[in-house]
């Protein structure tokens, strides 16, 4: 089978999660939507490790596993900071430097 | 051809988990959604001879990613469900409008865009083993980045932990304070502490509202959780005039 197929799920994926970003207003569900983008260029590498005939894209695909693992820690504290101080998840609720 | 049934099947499904996660208006479907779609990748890599990466995927990824995830849902209430109206006027059309743009940009551009040469494959990188080969490659070239991620890692864990550092500010109320403030604020009523809940005698359990003296449930004696999420019991059918004396013999 033709690995193309697989960057065109690829971009599917990526261009789904960043709808999800822009659209959704829970934070958690916001987060959850950039780990599918993540996850979307893991695949783009695999692929292309795949199409190349070398490891290094499946090295590049493990080191954003291990960024997007950083990533979700640090996201889901602030997250849960945010909560104790308002009581709220939603990303509209989060505006006090703008006013 | 075994993988191109795999890829019709698992691919479409992919999409249409990743579609529903944008429409499902509970932060817990759409994290079950999103453990779907990782499990397809999972799949994916290990159709593509990536095969520590696939497992590591399901390990890590719909292990403890999404376990922490659900976690912090959780924490933060399950039932809190995100409204699917939009605050911002015309975010939405405008979102779409340019997903699709970029969406299709990507796609006509995989879709010209040649690698000049065939598809090599991994069977020749992977024929030590795929662990052995990306182990020798994490050692080897990439090891001041492997180095540097784990530094990232650690200093991940650490502002983790500072955030989620919680200092108290006024100190903890004694039981001393605690009496003095109900003898203060409010009604002699609850100085002496709120009933207990149940109908002695006849049902005591934590969703049954006490009896006052004069028959009517008192709903203070149940705890607010329960009171607020409708676990009650009406404990009318457990006064002694309501109550069918006859004894049924059991078995």
């Amino acid at each position: 089978m033709n690995p193309t197929n697989y960057l065109y799920i690829s971009a599917l994926l990526f261009t789904i999660g960043a709808i999800g970003v822009v659209v959704r207003r829970n934070a958690i569900v916001v987060f959850m939507c950039i780990e599918l983008m993540l996850n979307a260029a893991n695949l783009s590498f695999v692929t292309f490790a795949r199409m190349n005939g070398n490891l290094d894209g499946q090295v590049v695909a493990f080191f954003t596993m291990v960024v997007a693992a950083c990533e979700v820690v640090v996201g889901l504290a602030i997250i849960v900071t945010i909560y104790r101080s308002r009581r709220s998840a939603s990303v509209d609720d989060a505006s006090l430097l703008r006013r | 051809m075994p993988e191109s049934v795999l890829f019709w099947i698992m691919g479409p499904l992919a999409v249409v988990a990743a579609l529903g996660m944008l429409l499902v208006k509970k932060a817990v479907h759409s994290a079950l959604l999103l453990a779907w779609v990782m499990i397809t990748l999972a799949f994916f890599y290990i159709a593509q001879g990536a095969l520590f990466l696939g497992i590591v995927q399901i390990v890590v990824y719909t292990g403890a990613v999404m376990m922490l995830f659900l976690f912090i849902l959780m924490l933060v209430g399950v039932d809190a469900s995100d409204s699917l109206t939009e605050t911002i006027r015309g975010l939405r059309p405008i979102a779409i409008t340019a997903a699709i743009g970029f969406g299709g940009l990507m796609v006509s551009l995989i879709g010209r865009a040649t690698l000049g040469r065939e598809s090599v494959g991994l069977d020749q990188a992977n024929a030590a083993g795929n662990v052995e080969g990306l182990a020798y490659q994490l050692f080897s070239t990439y090891v001041f980045p492997f180095e540097a991620v784990s530094a990232l890692l650690i200093t991940a864990a650490m502002g983790a932990m500072v955030l989620a550092h919680h200092q108290r500010e006024v100190p903890r109320s004694t039981q001393r304070d605690l009496s003095e403030q109900r003898f203060r604020s409010g009604s002699l009523a609850t100085a002496a502490g709120l009933p207990g809940p149940g109908v002695f005698a006849r049902h005591n359990a934590v969703d049954v509202p006490a009896l006052l003296p004069d028959g009517t449930p008192a709903p203070a004696s149940i705890s607010e959780t329960l009171r607020t999420r409708g676990d009650m019991i009406d404990s009318s059918q457990f006064q002694l005039d309501q109550v069918n004396t006859e004894v049924t013999e059991e078995k």
